[in-house]
């Protein structure tokens, strides 16, 4: 899901960019006002362990393949404000250091993976999970669906990326200048493949690790403020 | 042990699995990505490389490209599984150092507020 240089065309990767920076400066203000020296450790963990988890190709045999993110697990440890910043430090690095998406896509890549799937997964994740107790089967079944809707949402949004560029930039002949494929093709492509295989490991990946983490400590998990208070609750 | 030094524990070996990523796609014949694919891919599936993309394709020099060293292109798995966790361990590294930075940075006026 990782757009290289050379598939968006200026339009639309300055768009992109225009649409994520300023989810970058919101998310700063938040986290100055409520990230906590002692949760900037795991606000590391979490940014190493997407760097780590979008490592992990799993292939459709003979076709092609894809990756689980992790955005959501983030988002239900330290918010999805939190999730934004944090994955989009991996997604830079992947940028930067690997050429894993490209230098001028990192707007859109970021806008995918480290905006729409945290804040739509975790929205998932909240309506499922409810008011329930940090140990409730409901929190891990809460994380697998978030996670499963949150990777197919950015997978969507990737493939009308994908999609609109030959509609936008084309020369006489008809030849695309970018991204080849039109919106019917490049979001059917992008919503099958996500929809069958690639959404199923995320869902497995987020909702083992939250399952692991309710088990272990369940204090990690993120409580949005006011709701842990009101219950008086302090597990 | 604390839950968090057991979570970068489960995330260093998640590093040494890390290969699996490179290996199971070579095994069962899967290629790139849907929309990752390099010229030479694009060109025998739709017979053409766009213009534009070859000029943008060329804006950046990664020094690891695809997780490996610069010249492993055609090197065999093995070898590019062990170049797979060097990148990995770089990778956790960076990120984690950049993560640190950013948060400590974040995180610095909490004395402004009511804990």
């Amino acid at each position: 899901m990782h757009i290289p240089d050379g598939y968006l065309g200026p339009q639309t990767y300055t768009a992109a960019y225009a649409a994520a920076v300023p989810f970058w400066v919101i998310a700063s203000r938040k986290l100055n006002k409520t990230l906590r020296s002692k949760q900037v450790p795991l606000l590391a963990l979490s940014a190493a362990f997407c760097f780590v988890i979008m490592m992990f190709n799993v292939p459709i045999p003979g076709g092609t393949t894809g990756h689980a993110v992790g955005a959501v697990l983030v988002a239900m440890l330290l918010g999805p404000w939190a999730a934004c910043i944090a994955v989009s430090l991996a997604l830079i690095v992947q940028a930067l250091v690997f050429g894993d998406g490209g230098i001028t896509a990192i707007g859109a890549n970021c806008l995918n993976m480290a905006v729409i799937m945290p804040f739509v997964g975790y929205g998932v994740y909240r309506l499922i999970a409810g008011r329930s107790d940090t140990l409730s089967r409901r929190r891990w079944i809460g994380a697998a669906v978030g996670g499963y809707v949150g990777l197919n949402a950015a997978a969507l949004a990737t493939g009308i990326e994908f999609g609109i560029q030959p509609a936008l930039s084309h020369d006489a002949a008809g030849h695309a200048l970018y991204a080849p494929y039109p919106l019917s093709i490049a979001v059917l492509a992008m919503a099958v493949e996500h929809l069958l295989l690639f959404g199923i490991i995320e869902a497995v990946v987020t909702g083992l690790v939250i399952a692991y983490i309710q088990k272990t400590d369940s204090s990690l998990l993120y409580h949005p403020a006011g709701r842990i208070t009101s219950r008086g609750e302090s597990k | 042990m604390k839950t968090a030094t057991k979570l970068w524990i489960g995330l260093l070996a998640l590093v040494v699995l890390s290969p699996l990523g490179l290996i199971l796609p070579a095994k069962l014949g899967a290629g790139s990505a849907w929309g990752e694919w390099s010229a030479e891919e694009i060109r025998k599936l739709v017979g053409y490389v766009p213009s534009g993309m070859s000029k943008l394709g060329e804006v950046w020099k990664a020094p690891m490209p695809d997780y490996a060293f610069r010249g492993q292109e055609s090197a065999p798995v093995c070898t590019l599984s062990v170049s797979y966790i060097i990148a990995g361990m770089v990778g956790v590294a960076v990120v984690a150092t950049l993560a640190i930075l950013v948060g400590k940075i974040l995180a610095g006026r909490e004395n402004n507020e009511p804990s």
